[in-house]
């Protein structure tokens, strides 16, 4: 933590700008790039990108259940009588 | 006509996936598994049009996030969009971030995971506005590119992008009440330095 003391960087805005959009995937290479270089330079924005890693992780793994063995028989059965 | 025993083959793999979906969209057992079967009838009916080799379990998704937006959407309470604007960007981080340090006995990654239970994650997840629950679904829980979830949900990405800003913002202030409410009340009294 350390935003709160210091002023913020352009790159800084940048990086945390875009954390979501980079933990999905969804940034170009040169972009990612230079994100890359920033956070290893950088601890202040290096820190909530890995909480937002971990946290984007943790939701993921959270959120799986299993079908009940009964639907997947009611679907099978569903299909058996659809015509062929 | 579908060949039943290819489709079964490669449509029941997912299944579980569409059911953990169609439970955080319908929030009841029931109606998921209903959601889940319609999908399948449907997915299995309109199977000749599907181009094998193309992503079909975006193409499954798709049945499923119609299917529920179409029968079952009518019957929800139209849930409040609680006003966001007061949740600033890293809001979740300034505020628990700090506890990775002040438990350093522990790894940062054991501590958030610990921090919020499956049941947390879930009923967070459930309680996003709606518009906003099925593009977070679709991106942080399925892993749907952008891209996807424009074709899923047929609207624009530039939706999709606004929608995923506000949904997550809405998604880390349930999860701090959550950490408030439950556990970091007294240990942690003034949680953000």
């Amino acid at each position: 933590m350390g935003f709160d003391d210091a002023p913020i960087k352009p790159q800084c805005r940048d990086a945390l700008h875009e954390i979501y959009h980079l933990l999905a995937g969804e940034i170009d290479d040169v972009k990612r790039e230079q994100i890359a270089v920033h956070l290893d330079e950088c601890t202040p924005c290096a820190e909530p990108y890995d909480f937002y890693a971990e946290l984007r992780r943790c939701i993921q793994q959270r959120c799986h259940d299993t079908a009940p063995p009964e639907l997947l028989a009611r679907i099978e059965s569903a299909l058996d009588h659809e015509p062929r | 006509m579908a060949d039943q025993a290819r489709f079964s083959e490669l449509a029941m793999e997912h299944m579980s996936s569409l059911y953990s979906a169609a439970l955080r969209m319908t929030r009841n057992q029931s109606d998921a598994e209903d959601l889940v079967q319609e999908t399948y009838l449907k997915a299995y009916r309109g199977f000749g049009g599907f181009e094998e080799g193309t992503n079909l379990k975006a193409w499954l998704y798709r049945i499923l996030t119609n299917t529920y937006i179409n029968a079952y959407r009518a019957k929800q309470r139209r849930p409040d969009e609680t006003d966001l604007d007061e949740v600033e960007d890293l809001y979740l981080y300034r505020r628990l971030g700090g506890l990775e340090a002040a438990r350093a006995s522990r790894s940062a990654e054991d501590e958030l995971m610990d921090l919020f239970t499956e049941a947390e994650v879930k009923t967070a997840i459930e309680e996003l506005p709606e518009a906003f629950r099925i593009a977070v679904l679709l991106a942080d829980v399925e892993g749907f590119s952008y891209k996807e979830i424009a074709e899923i949900m047929d609207i624009p990405i530039g939706t999709v992008m606004s929608r995923l800003h506000r949904g997550r913002k809405a998604l880390e202030k349930l999860l701090y009440d959550f950490a408030v409410t439950h556990r970091l009340a007294e240990p942690v009294a003034d949680p953000a330095p």
